[in-house]
């Protein structure tokens, strides 16, 4: 295997599907702890993909979530179909969230997640276009 | 002695090699190999689990015996506050433990009072800026070395705090070695025990160099002759000085109390506790403190205790209202938070111990979950154990490294089976030319 060949997993994403939400996650997290990538970039990996999940399902009708692993560093796409983003700036200020009241009862919609996701990764992405969708690009990293 | 101590053994002779034990341990350590269950000791964290599901006793916890105590020149017991619920709450707490000095041991000194050392210092540490959060208690040593094994990443939110056992120990051995001009290693200081776990972290101790415990003997194990002597203890005999801050650590959320950790989480059961570590690592849970426990209901049901969970529980509650009015009563005050950092910290940082990863070359363990990935989608997905893995993840996971073949899932070889009855039956419907009828031209 050359170092360019990587695994890729793609997950479909639904909205409102809170059952299977934060399960692509954990397989990704599993796959990187058998490849042996160090816990703590695995946890940046982990953290940054349950973050964009957790958006789709909360936010959008639809997603996928792609992951590509290489043996150096891991990429995550999450493209939706949803609402979009109307301003990019304010939804990447710290506690600034658009989740309605029955999502943040749960727990969810503290604002935390874009922030949380830059914070995280090693190169960061997002391009909006309201009435559409959003994808988000990570780069994260192994050393 | 190999590099892991366990102190979780199997008796072959019972073993039945069914799939009971494999199905629940909580790090997948066991296979079924040659009709006998087969732990692999990297992945042990002797949470004891096994010893609870094997339905023929054939999981059972090594520990140490009354006869041990004739080695040493002075024995002390120290009994954890769990073994208070073992009996009714009737049962002076005092009495128990002059019990225990008729089983051989020259004093008694109670975990509990570690507990209360323990919770003053946890609560000391709660405050200091560099604490990570959230801080996980390392009290219980099978929740310890599951951090170890499969949640690497948040070592560094454990406390890093010896057991109540361990600093009951340092205290006890220390003064008495003083006091009485005894050698250290005439001094045999016993842990009474309701669970494996502890038993191993003394003879591979977690935090120290070197545990101040000699051993530990279950409570299961002394519980009859317990029995006998409780009853032959004067009701006034005074062996006490524990409280019950320290007491109330024996049940799940005794040491959060005692802690007044505020903002907490109490979880006990060792599936549950690996289920919200997994969500911890994810970064949702902010909390200051968890308290977890592999037993469910805590230390109470430990394997190694005789009652009932419940009922343990129970007669612990009751016995801890009675001993709070009275402690009111008398004015007693928990043991205090040591000024001695020696007491209570760790002397070595605890080490990750990742059981997952396929192989140490990152290219070919990267091949290795490519051909894993594929193996599983061939499988039935059924989860039965038949093969003597615990899953089907975890036959892809032996397959692929050589430890198991497809032909283990019975299905598959069912599978087999029929193609190559199929292709016999063919074989056999041909005839040789010889014999072959052919039409003539």
């Amino acid at each position: 295997m050359n170092p360019e060949q990587g695994i890729v997993l793609d997950y479909a994403l639904k909205g409102g599907d809170f059952d299977t939400a934060g399960e692509a996650s954990s397989k990704i997290k599993r796959i990187l702890q058998q490849i042996g990538v160090r816990s703590d970039v695995i946890r940046r990996i982990a953290i940054s993909s349950y973050e964009a999940e957790m958006n789709v399902i909360i936010h959008a009708y639809s997603g996928v979530l792609k992951a590509s692993i290489y043996p150096d560093r891991t990429e995550l796409v999450i493209a939706d179909e949803g609402p979009g983003i109307a301003d990019i700036d304010l939804a990447m200020q710290e506690g600034y969230s658009t989740a309605p009241d029955h999502i943040r009862e749960m727990g969810f919609g503290a604002g935390m997640g874009l922030p949380n996701m830059v914070r995280c990764s090693d190169e960061f992405s997002i391009n909006s276009v309201a009435g559409e969708g959003t994808k988000i690009s990570i780069l994260i990293r192994h050393s | 002695m190999s590099e892991y101590f366990h102190s979780v053994r199997l008796t072959p002779e019972r073993c039945k090699g069914c799939v009971n034990c494999i199905k629940r341990c909580p790090t997948e350590a066991i296979r079924i190999r040659g009709g006998k269950a087969k732990i692999t000791e990297a992945r042990c964290i002797d949470c004891g689990e096994c010893i609870r599901r094997c339905a023929n006793r054939a999981k059972t916890a090594v520990t140490d015996s009354l006869d041990d105590l004739k080695d040493y020149k002075y024995n002390v017991a120290l009994p954890a506050p769990a073994l208070y619920s073992q009996f009714s709450a009737d049962v002076p707490a005092n009495v128990v433990l002059c019990a225990l000095m008729h089983l051989g041991f020259d004093e008694v000194f109670e975990v509990a009072l570690g507990a209360e050392i323990v919770s003053d210092a946890t609560v000391e540490y709660l405050k200091r800026r560099d604490a990570k959060k959230p801080a996980i208690s390392s009290a219980c040593p099978a929740v310890v070395r599951l951090v170890q094994v499969k949640f690497p990443e948040l070592i560094d939110n454990l406390i890093p705090l010896e057991a109540p056992v361990e600093v009951a120990a340092r205290l006890v051995r220390s003064t008495r070695c003083r006091e009485l001009g005894i050698a250290p290693e005439d001094i045999g200081v016993w842990f009474i025990t309701p669970c494996p776990a502890k038993m191993t972290a003394f003879k591979q101790p977690l935090g120290a160099e070197k545990s101040s415990v000699t051993g530990a003997i279950g409570i299961s194990q002394i519980y009859g002759e317990l029995l006998k002597a409780v009853a032959v203890v004067p009701r006034d005999a005074n062996c006490q000085r524990a409280t019950a801050r320290g007491v109330g650590w024996a049940l799940s959320g005794g040491e959060t109390s005692a802690a007044a950790a505020g903002n907490s989480m109490v979880i006990d059961e060792i599936h549950n506790v690996s289920e919200v570590l997994e969500q911890v690592a994810l970064g949702k849970i902010k909390v200051d403190f968890i308290e977890a426990l592999a037993c469910s209901g805590g230390c109470i049901g430990g394997p190694l205790t005789v009652e009932n969970r419940f009922v343990a529980e129970h007669r612990m509650h009751q016995r801890l209202a009675k001993m709070r009015a009275e402690d009111e009563a008398h004015g007693a005050a928990p043991a205090k938070y040591h000024p001695d950092s020696s007491l209570t910290e760790y002397d070595r940082t605890i080490e990750p111990r990742p059981i997952m990863r396929l192989d140490e070359d990152i290219f070919k363990a990267m091949y290795k979950v490519e051909q894993m990935e594929k193996t599983l989608n061939k499988l039935p997905g059924l989860d039965c154990g038949s093969c003597g893995s615990p899953n089907c993840k975890a036959l892809a996971e032996d397959i692929v490294q050589g430890e198991a073949v497809e032909t283990d899932c019975i299905f598959k070889l069912r599978e087999r089976v029929r193609d190559l009855a199929q292709e016999m039956v063919g074989l056999a419907a041909k005839l040789p030319p010889s014999l072959e009828e052919r039409e003539e031209n």
